[in-house]
């Protein structure tokens, strides 16, 4: 290999490095992004110019041709898209990356193979881009509403993993025999195809953000795969760190939201608990309108607002922080009380409220805001539920026991808005909504919250 | 049993480097707070699409006759560079929005 590329692939290696680790704390993550952007600028540059081959122009011309065709597209969308949408961009964006690995061993496996390591590294690299691939693009569909329902075929486990183990079979089978045979070649890739739809497709909505997760660390793997193949180190160290750092992220969302991965995978909270929890009479409920909620809010000193998944999907970042400027202008102290899993994904609140300019110093995490909430006058709930729920403190047979919850309940008023009374993602009762303190104050997100800063108004 | 004497000698390097960089990864992401989870999944994902080099490589050894080899590398070059644009653009466009106020 050539002595110059190498320096250049060792130096993208190390930005790659220093950029996730800058990623990593708030006030560096902006320059180690551009960090290992730049990393990745030098090592795709490097790799087109700089080699020893003998290569025709019209094969510039393509890489030329695709190179600019993709990078148009992936700016495009990324400037236009809404911010309520990045699960599903990361998600499509990942999907893309599998089927890169994938095409790259399928033109691989056409040409001689001559050792059983390269037999290897070609084939679970298409499988691993092909169930990414996939996957991926399941995920992207239930994100963004076109694959709604949960669809779920008895003994799927036993399915999804006899296919599974099938789909291995014939890729050592492949191994052990060696040659070229399209046949099996189709018949893999279309098995990794399958099985990522059989993946993702039983899972449901709110664990996406755990799938796109460990989706996303499967495409680092199967790019380190084809650097292994190719012995080129960039492409090796790069897609590892993504592929660690990607375990690392689904361990730490499914901590937050008090899941094992293993049951985020193979199965959803079981229906039984929802009966149970249906079935026990709460209280009844206090329902209020925007008038008594923002007199409420008006004469208070402490408010905290609790935003979540409700109001990601009624793209209501903007008029909570309208709500919140008259609150202040009012002489109210106004906090956020950011859940770590709040959101779509974890960490999408911050950036849903950053984005319509809510004052970074507001936003409190979990652990620093639960003590405050005894001197709350109000807290003012929006579209959060499972994250509010005290039955994960108090109600040992609940399915989410033992999950970090916002203490909520401590406030002296708690206003919920809500969509309807139905149940969060967990399926199960909130008794909080049963509080005497909690007034109900029912509707979409951004229509609720328009109400509210219009009556504010005329205060 | 010589084949798999044979096998690590032959990979013990990249085998060093591949335990080696799992261990920087897991060290670089822990304990790294829920507010960066959104954007560090999207910049991991950018770097994932580190898989264009491969897919350069490709075109840069298909033959110019090789029809078959020329459109999936073309595809794969297209697919990769998108992965890598869109996610840094979109990553430094959520972080730009942390900026504080004033």
């Amino acid at each position: 290999m050539n002595i110059l590329l190498s320096v250049i692939y060792l130096i993208a290696t190390v930005t790659f490095i220093v950029g996730l680790n800058k990623l990593g704390h708030p006030k560096t993550a902006k320059n180690g992004n551009l960090i290992a952007a730049a990393g990745m600028g030098l090592a795709i540059v490097g790799t087109i110019f700089i080699h020893d081959l003998q290569v025709a122009t019209i094969i510039y011309v393509l890489i030329g041709i695709a190179i600019l065709l993709g990078s148009i597209i992936g700016w495009f969308i990324a400037v236009k898209v809404e911010m309520t949408k990045m699960p599903e961009l990361v998600s499509l964006f990942n999907g893309f990356g599998g089927a890169s690995a994938t095409l790259i061993g399928l033109v691989e496996f056409s040409k001689n193979i001559d050792s059983s390591m390269q037999a290897i590294t070609i084939i679970s690299g298409i499988i691993i881009g092909a169930i990414t691939f996939s996957g991926s693009l399941i995920a992207w569909g239930k994100l963004n509403g076109s694959l709604k329902s949960v669809i779920k075929i008895p003994q799927y486990n036993i399915v999804n993993n006899m296919f599974f183990i099938m789909v291995i079979a014939l890729a050592v089978y492949m191994i052990v025999s060696g040659g070229y045979n399209p046949l099996l070649l189709y018949g893999l890739l279309i098995g990794g195809l399958i099985y990522g739809i059989l993946f993702v497709l039983p899972i449901g909505g709110a664990d996406m953000p755990v799938v796109i997760s460990l989706l996303n660390s499967l495409t680092g793997i199967a790019a380190a795969i084809t650097g292994i193949l190719y012995n080129n180190m960039v492409m090796l160290v790069g897609g590892i760190l993504v592929g660690s750092a990607g375990i690392i992220l689904t361990v730490a969302m499914c901590k937050a939201m008090n899941r094992t991965l293993a049951s985020v995978i193979f199965g959803s909270f079981t229906a039984t608990n929802a009966v149970e929890g249906s079935n026990k009479t709460l209280g009844s409920i206090k329902s209020t309108n925007a008038s008594d909620a923002a007199i409420m809010m008006n004469y208070a000193t402490n408010v905290i607002i609790v935003p979540g998944y409700g109001l990601a999907v009624a793209q209501a970042q903007h008029v909570i922080h309208e709500l919140e400027e008259i609150l202040v202008n009012k002489g109210v102290n106004v906090k956020y009380a950011i859940h770590p899993v709040a959101g779509r994904m974890p960490g999408h609140m911050n950036v849903l409220l950053a984005e319509s300019n809510v004052d970074y110093s507001i936003l409190v995490e979990m652990d620093d805001i639960n003590p405050q909430f005894n001197n709350a006058d109000v807290v003012l709930v929006v579209g959060a539920n499972d994250v509010v729920n005290p039955a994960a403190h108090n109600n040992p047979a609940s399915p989410i026991y033992g999950m970090p919850i916002l203490d909520v309940e401590n406030a002296k008023h708690i206003v919920v808005n809500k969509r309807t009374m139905n149940a969060g993602y967990a399926g199960i009762e909130n008794e909080l909504f049963y509080n005497s303190k909690t007034s109900m104050l029912f509707g979409d997100a951004k229509s609720a919250l328009t109400d509210l800063v219009s009556e504010l108004k005329n205060m | 049993m010589n084949q798999l004497i044979e096998f690590i000698r032959d990979n013990i390097q990249i085998t060093y480097i591949l335990i080696l960089s799992i261990f920087v990864g897991i060290e670089v992401i822990k304990s790294i707070p829920a507010v960066l989870h959104t954007p560090l999944m999207s910049g991991a994902n950018a770097l994932s699409g580190v898989v264009i080099v491969g897919a350069i490589i490709v075109m840069l050894h298909a033959d110019p006759n090789d029809y078959l080899a020329l459109t999936l590398g073309f595809l794969a070059v297209v697919l990769g560079i998108l992965n890598v644009v869109g996610g840094f653009a979109v990553t430094h466009r959520m972080l730009q929005m942390f900026k504080k106020k004033k």
